[in-house]
């Protein structure tokens, strides 16, 4: 079954290829017929508004929700049967901080690694080697529940990746932390990637999801588009003007009305209009609606792209 | 297997030990209960308040006042002028019984045989009162109803002729029929049901609630580690209120404990499992620490109603007898009570050794084939 599915291609480039994975909740379809190949070593990201299913993916991905419908292979393994075993290959970061408030950072880290068998000098010197890597050295007797966002966060990244996973799935892992401790946590997930491990993770961050080698971009289930932040940009179905000038506000109300404006968001001084790929040359087009200001064409950015694959519909 | 087992159960220890309400509950809910019931609970109720309708007026009926007062059984708290009005306080709850005592009192006392030791009028006799019941409670009446054949030496003045006992009986174990005796044990049962099945039916909904349990789930923790690991704490909290609740009956109490103590470790410890397996087989139905109390108490009240433990088991019909004997307290109560008052070795006690063994094992397994790793 999955070999006729999963026939071409080598089955170790992937560690994740999805076909037609489908969930529903009663008549609620959370997901809907996704495909996904995701090489190895990649930082592959899941872009989408609140509710778009990221979640939902995610723990369809680890084997924690049965899928409805669809084939899944996970390292080169069909999911299916091999949950279990491949627990082993495969660390998960849940969204809400899934650790012990009441036990201490040593405590949660050494209770991770008895679980995942790590016992005696091993145990400690894994420990050890993580509580100085996400920089939890002076937390040590720390309880989990008294740390900040983002020691909270490196705990559980350390937690995560404990038994040196393949394959690490994080769910939201930067929405309770600054944008210092941001840039900080992606240095390290760079850092797993380049010891080969492949990484998905799901954003509502502009910033971060163009941090991601590739991308895809979820909404309501379905996937909008995927592939690289480059390749997204540039295979946008619209075109980015920018118009400067006064009454913005007016003339931003003015301009969502018309059926070949995708959307039109304020940003500054200046107003950033989407415009359908139709319209033949957008900033005549642009200057004729918007009185004689000033308009010129921008390049696109992911939330440009992200707005144009969701219709607008998330973003004001 | 083992390193994972031990690291749920030195996770379990470490959040039991930091929980101090929870940890000051392991000891004060059976010190709290066992002072409680201890002196509280009386089967053989005393100084009941009751009423006297006095028609004779005469010094034997002085005399039967003083000889009813002496057996202690009741109190005589108010005098009616008639029937009607000691009625009406009976109703009204103010006394729960009333000696009626009629006008031709010292006649009928004359006539009555165990005071006529001549017997010579015997064929004649009359009862020399009537006690009127509040004949709800059942414990209250049957207390009174031990005074229809009061002997009435003290009455008569002099030592009246006593009917020959048809039975002698022996009263073994709790000779001076203390309450007490046969609460202790039992309140072993009652508060272990309590404790172990509250602590482990919210085990793994608590894991829900907080988020841990989505982690856990992605690990390669097998169900039964996780189940064998949690309730492995509590064993020895469960001993511990064991110890407790039987050293403060021997002390405070004088509740011996006459069989051995191997086979009362033996059969607590069988009772513990079994009472954490129950709680633990809750904890995979239920959907939060709300339901997981509500499900507990739902276990609770049979297990203190039926198990023997206030009611004799014997005197239950047989549809009742089937339910206790599905709960696992019931054949602890027995065990304990067997042991610890009846100097009985577990060894006569087989069969619900061997039920408690069956029931922890059997309910271990379904605890676990109903934990899926698996979010809904």
């Amino acid at each position: 079954m999955t070999g006729k599915v999963f026939k071409e291609g080598g089955h170790l480039e992937y560690a994740i290829e999805a076909k037609g994975l489908s969930k529903s909740f009663g008549q609620h379809i959370a997901i809907n017929q996704l495909d996904l190949q995701i090489p190895k070593g990649r930082i592959y990201g899941f872009l989408g508004p609140n509710g778009c299913g990221k979640s939902t993916c995610i723990r369809l991905l680890t084997g924690l929700l049965e899928a409805s419908n669809g084939e899944v292979n996970i390292l080169g393994k069909p999911l299916l049967g091999n949950e279990e075993s491949l627990k082993q290959r495969i660390g998960y970061m849940t969204q809400k901080f899934s650790l012990y408030d009441d036990l201490t950072v040593k405590e949660n880290l050494s209770f991770v690694g008895a679980i995942y068998g790590f016992t005696g000098k091993q145990k400690k010197a894994r420990i050890n080697e993580l509580l100085s890597l996400y920089d939890l050295e002076k937390q040590t007797k720390q309880f989990a529940g008294s740390m900040s966002g983002g020691q909270k966060q490196r705990l559980a990244l350390a937690c995560a990746t404990l038994h040196s996973p393949e394959l690490l799935f994080l769910d939201e892992p930067t929405s309770a932390v600054d944008p210092e401790n941001r840039r900080e946590f992606w240095e390290r997930l760079f850092d797993l990637c380049d010891a080969g491990t492949t990484i998905l993770v799901s954003t509502h961050y502009m910033d971060e999801a163009e941090r991601c080698h590739a991308l895809a971009i979820l909404e309501e289930g379905n996937k909008r588009a995927d592939g690289s932040p480059q390749q997204l940009m540039e295979a946008m179905p619209a075109k980015v003007v920018e118009v400067s000038g006064d009454n913005l506000r007016r003339l931003k109300q003015n301009l969502i009305q018309h059926p070949d404006i995708m959307s039109a968001a304020q940003i500054g001084a200046h107003l950033r209009v989407l415009v359908k790929q139709k319209v033949a040359n957008p900033l005549r087009f642009i200057s004729q609606l918007s009185d004689g200001r000033v308009a010129v064409l921008a390049r696109p950015s992911l939330e440009d792209v992200f707005v144009a694959c969701t219709g607008g519909r998330h973003v004001d | 297997m083992w390193i994972r087992i031990y690291a749920v159960f030195i996770k379990e220890l470490k959040q039991l030990s930091r929980d101090k309400m929870t940890f000051g509950m392991i000891v004060m809910i059976p010190l709290v209960q066992l002072m409680l019931f201890g002196y509280a609970i009386n089967t053989d109720a005393r100084h009941i308040p009751v009423g006297l309708v006095d028609l004779s007026q005469t010094s034997e009926s002085r005399a039967i006042e003083q000889a009813v007062m002496a057996t202690q059984s009741v109190d005589f708290i108010a005098r009616y002028a008639s029937i009607k009005a000691a009625e009406m306080a009976i109703t009204k709850g103010e006394i729960r019984a009333v000696l009626y005592l009629p006008v031709d009192l010292p006649r009928r006392l004359f006539l009555h045989p165990s005071y006529d030791h001549m017997q010579m009028h015997s064929a004649l006799t009359l009862p020399i009162g009537q006690w009127i019941v509040d004949g709800s409670d059942t414990v209250i009446a049957s207390s009174i109803r031990v005074l229809r054949n009061m002997p009435l030496d003290e009455v008569a003045g002099h030592e009246v002729t006593q009917t020959s006992a048809s039975f002698e009986v022996v009263q073994y174990f709790n000779p001076e029929q203390r309450t007490v005796v046969n609460i202790v044990p039992g309140l072993v049962a009652v508060i272990l049901t309590m404790t172990m099945i509250l602590f482990t039916s919210a085990a793994i909904v608590r894991e829900h609630e907080h988020g841990n349990m989505e982690f856990l789930i992605t690990t390669p923790i097998r169900p039964m580690e996780l189940m064998v690991g949690k309730i492995t704490p509590y064993v020895i909290v469960g001993l511990i209120q064991v110890a407790i609740i039987l050293s403060v009956g021997y002390w405070v109490f004088s509740v011996p404990i006459k069989g051995g103590l191997f086979s009362l470790f033996c059969a607590s410890i069988l009772f513990i499992f079994a009472s954490l397996t129950l709680g633990l087989v809750i904890s995979t139905v239920v959907k939060n620490q709300l339901q997981a109390m509500q499900m507990t108490i739902f276990i609770l009240l049979p297990s203190i109603l039926l198990s023997g433990f206030m009611f004799p088991y014997d005197a239950m019909p047989v549809a009742a007898q089937w339910v206790a004997e599905s709960l696992p307290v019931t054949h602890f109560m027995r065990m304990i009570r067997a042991i610890a008052l009846r100097e009985a070795s577990i060894m006569l006690l087989g069969k619900d050794a061997l039920w408690l063994a069956v029931f922890t094992i059997v309910g271990i397994i379904i605890a676990s084939l109903r934990f899926k790793k698996k979010l809904e």
